[in-house]
């Protein structure tokens, strides 16, 4: 009976998810880097870290000398695993056809074996909000981590938000048939009323099956539609509403004032006038591509870049999205071109991080080094948001995760041929 | 048309017109020659010339003086496939458009040179599209922002032809309700090539023959002029350079047995994904390769494009250069190329190489520009930390030696443009009509 807990010990430690990382610089994002320090990993779950950390008895210790820990990134708006080859129609799941659609999720339309998970992994990317795409309510997106054998085993939030997409008064068009094309203001004018007629009918149709619902008695039945959009109703669920210019923003707070619902931005692509409203809302905000064009012909060359920087000033919480498939990978290079035009580095760094795990109500688990969070961790070779770095290892909830690829196995299959 | 004298009026440059003769002293930066190596030091630049480079040079009293102290100078960037700076790009309605140019179409004000420019981008080669098997001919500009079309066009570049292989091609052979447009296949797209250079080969053979009469005195009628045939004439001659849009290992490959059979080399492969996989073909040839970075899945035939790819290229010993093809993407290049060294281990040097000396190179430009050398052309850029640091932005452009980007320049002028740009607007606005009561 003496040896138990000896044995015990060596059970935990030699699981998969138990390691001691030694001699490493530690930035758990949420406090100040910690150089030569040990972390300690049990169970999948962080048990300790610091330049003074116990490293248990029997545990396996990685040496990682000169090298840097950082939790691993979260992208928080992606399709990964959603779409394989952007121009085969048969392999990709984005965008499904109608306009009001709460009841359909991104979540069972994740293919685990996609080649585009351990490429965006290998970024350091250990998780990514899923969205589905389309109509006005789009559907419900999910927050996976980039790692699992099904769909299930990635979840972190299955249902982490609804998709909204925000009517716009844009005047260009675009069919196969006819490529592109610009349709009068009036008309411009009137199918964006007609939509926004339709998204307040659908959110009255809502409050009253929320009414019938609470009433019950024989005359209620289950309307899947409108039942998936309780949650929103109700406060449970955020609402990602993709607004990417002002007057989209500006309809977009008015909406989330008016229906009373708790709502997150996303795509924004300028702030204008209606910065202070986010601020004052409180409303987070999912940055695209810092890397784009500006709007306009005649905006600062830089908008995109700064655009940022000038949120954070007027005291917004944002993360970062990818909004991508091919291009998940460079989010952490999107987060860095801010940082070159006006972003503090360490709000760069915690919106690939902790602040996307507070805009998804999972900071208990995911988005930094703290003790009893998830083992979500890269170790790399200097700072992950620079191109020059190289992300060496990773571990999600503790267990090794691979950083081979398709490309890495293509790379090195070519880079033997005679 | 009103855009552009809207935009016209905003914008204007170069800032600092170097009168001729003026001797400008670029000093205490640290200097990237890409071919020279790298110290801290100073650059002497006359007449829109390099003429001197290294830790100390002769400044003449005269000199203006630029302080880069802590910053970093590097030859500006050239990008080796473009569009922008064009009113069209693609004439797709037939499968070999080499009649057809882009110096046509040169639009020397479209923003998009501006915003390369500000992207540290001084050269780009601009390219016809990649609808048609045998598209148009191509231009090489200089970022000579608020300069006109002719001005922009860098003399004595070589001409150059857009090829395209794969799935664009061959796109019109196939779907629903666009007329069908032979070739729809890659067999196809080969067939395409060889029948033009047939054609071109007897048509070449048709005025040699001709040419040798009249040097003889013969008098005989000549043969009629094919201004379709005429540059591909050029090419077989090895005075038009062909810049081949390519991306799996097969078509890559048919295309350089098609101009081994007449005789012809591919100058460069753009995109080129899987270039890869024949990197040793493509260096027995002797082509140049320039591709993307990063860029993957976006259709079929780029399913297996690996960022490690330039790297592979270049360590068989293919001149490789790196392109953006994307108004957007060519904004950072100088990020692009750093990937090469997350992919693939380059070192910086080699990294920059492929944005600057190395398509040079490929344009065959580089005794003009490319690197930081005695004689070159003064285009060069000056970033706040190195260019390969994604937190790097550009501070200042030269070309020929004149400031055409100023980053505290274009900020002091914000708020004076937004005043203008709302006074435009309000003339802009209708003035209601004064209606008989």
């Amino acid at each position: 009976m003496k040896s138990l807990p000896l044995l015990f010990s060596l059970a935990v430690f030699a699981a998969d998810d138990s390691f001691v990382l030694r001699n490493v610089t530690i930035h758990p994002v949420t406090a100040a880097s910690i150089p030569n320090a040990t972390l300690v990993v049990t169970g999948g779950k962080i048990a300790d870290f610091g330049p003074k950390a116990a490293v248990p008895r029997g545990a396996r210790v990685i040496d990682g000398k000169g090298l840097h820990v950082y939790p691993g990134l979260i992208d928080s708006a992606s399709n990964v695993g959603m779409s394989e080859v952007g121009s085969v129609r048969e392999s990709v799941d984005i965008v499904e056809l109608g306009d009001f659609n709460p009841q359909i999720r991104a979540i069972v339309a994740v293919n685990p074996s996609s080649d585009h998970i351990p490429v965006t992994r290998a970024s350091g990317i250990t998780s990514s909000l899923l969205f589905p795409g389309g109509g006005i309510i789009g559907g419900q997106a999910a927050l996976v981590h980039l790692d699992g054998w099904t769909w299930e085993e990635m979840a972190i939030e299955k249902n982490v938000a609804m998709q909204m997409r925000m009517p716009t008064l844009a005047a260009t068009t675009y069919t196969p048939a006819f490529g592109a094309g610009r349709r009068t203001f009036a008309e411009t004018k009137r199918r964006y009323d007609e939509r926004v007629k339709l998204i307040s009918t659908f959110f009255e149709q809502a409050r009253a099956y929320q009414k019938r619902k609470a009433a019950g008695g024989m005359a209620f039945a289950v309307d899947r539609r409108l039942e998936a959009i309780l949650p929103v109703l109700e406060g449970r669920q955020s609402l990602m509403i993709f607004a990417a210019r002002e007057p989209a923003v500006r309809d977009a707070l008015a909406f989330a004032a008016r229906e009373n619902v708790k709502i997150v931005l996303a795509g924004v692509r300028e702030a204008g006038q209606s910065v202070k409203d986010i601020a004052a809302q409180k409303v987070p905000v999912i940055l695209g591509e810092t890397l784009d064009l500006p709007l306009e012909e005649d905006s600062p060359y830089d908008s995109p870049f700064t655009l940022p920087g000038e949120l954070h000033k007027a005291g917004v919480t944002f993360a970062f999205g990818s909004f991508s498939v091919q291009f998940a990978r460079n989010l952490p290079f999107q987060a860095a071109n801010a940082v070159g035009f006006g972003l503090p580095y360490e709000e760069a760094l915690k919106a690939v991080t902790i602040n996307a795990a507070r805009i998804w109500g999972v900071a208990d688990r995911i988005g930094s080094i703290e003790k009893g969070k998830w083992a979500d961790l890269i170790l790399t070779n200097g700072d992950p948001l620079e191109a020059r770095s190289q992300v060496k290892q990773m571990w999600i909830q503790g267990r090794p995760v691979s950083l081979e690829t398709r490309h890495t196995k293509l790379y090195e299959q070519y880079g033997k041929r005679p | 048309m009103r855009r552009r004298q809207f935009l016209g009026g905003l914008i204007a440059g170069p800032w600092v017109a170097s009168a001729a003769g003026e001797t400008l002293v670029i000093r205490n930066a640290k200097i990237l020659t890409v071919t020279r190596g790298s110290f801290d030091g100073a650059i002497l630049i006359r007449d829109g010339k390099i003429v001197e480079a290294g830790p100390t040079v002769n400044t003449p009293a005269a000199a203006r003086i630029i302080d880069a102290a802590g910053q970093f100078v590097m030859p500006g960037i050239i990008d080796c496939h473009s569009h922008i700076g064009t009113e069209a790009v693609n004439e797709g309605s037939v499968s070999v458009s080499s009649m057809t140019g882009i110096e046509d179409t040169v639009n020397p004000e479209d923003i998009g040179i501006y915003r390369a420019l500000a992207g540290g981008v001084t050269t780009a080669n601009i390219l016809h599209g990649s609808a048609n098997a045998i598209g148009g001919k191509n231009v090489v500009i200089k970022m000579r922002w608020g300069k006109n079309a002719a001005e922009i066009l860098l003399a004595g570049a070589a001409p150059g032809i857009k090829f395209a292989l794969g799935e664009n091609p061959k796109r019109r052979g196939g779907g629903l309700g666009a007329q069908l447009r032979y070739p729809a296949t890659r067999m196809g797209v080969e067939d395409v090539i060889r029948d033009a250079f047939s054609e071109a080969k007897a048509y070449k053979a048709a005025w040699d023959d001709y040419n040798l009469g009249a040097a003889r005195g013969e008098r005989r009628i000549p043969p009629r002029r094919d201004l379709r045939l005429e540059p591909l004439v050029e090419v077989l001659e090895g005075k038009r350079f062909v810049h081949a849009h390519c991306y799996r290992a097969d078509e890559i490959l048919m295309l350089l047995r098609v101009a081994d059979d007449f005789g012809f080399k591919v100058r460069t492969l753009q995109h080129v994904l899987e270039g890869y996989k024949v990197a040793k073909e493509i260096k027995e040839h002797g082509a140049g390769a320039s591709t993307f970075s990063d860029w993957w899945s976006y259709k079929m035939e780029a399913f297996d494009a690996i960022p490690y790819n330039a790297a592979l290229m270049h360590r068989r010993g293919v001149l490789v250069s790196l392109n953006s093809d994307s108004s957007e993407l060519m904004r950072h290049l100088n990020q692009e190329a750093a990937k090469t060294v997350r992919y693939g281990g380059l070192s910086d040097e080699e990294a920059l190489a492929l944005i600057t000396i190395n398509p040079a190179k490929q344009l065959a430009i580089d005794d003009r520009v490319g690197s930081i050398e005695p004689g070159k052309d003064a285009d060069l850029v000056i970033y706040d930390k190195h260019p390969l640091s994604n937190y790097a932005k550009v501070q200042r452009v030269f070309i020929d030696g004149q400031l055409y980007f100023d980053r505290d320049q274009d900020m002091s002028e914000r708020a004076g443009k937004a005043e203008r740009r709302k006074t435009l607007h309000e003339k802009q606005k209708p003035v209601p009509a004064r209606r008989p009561q």
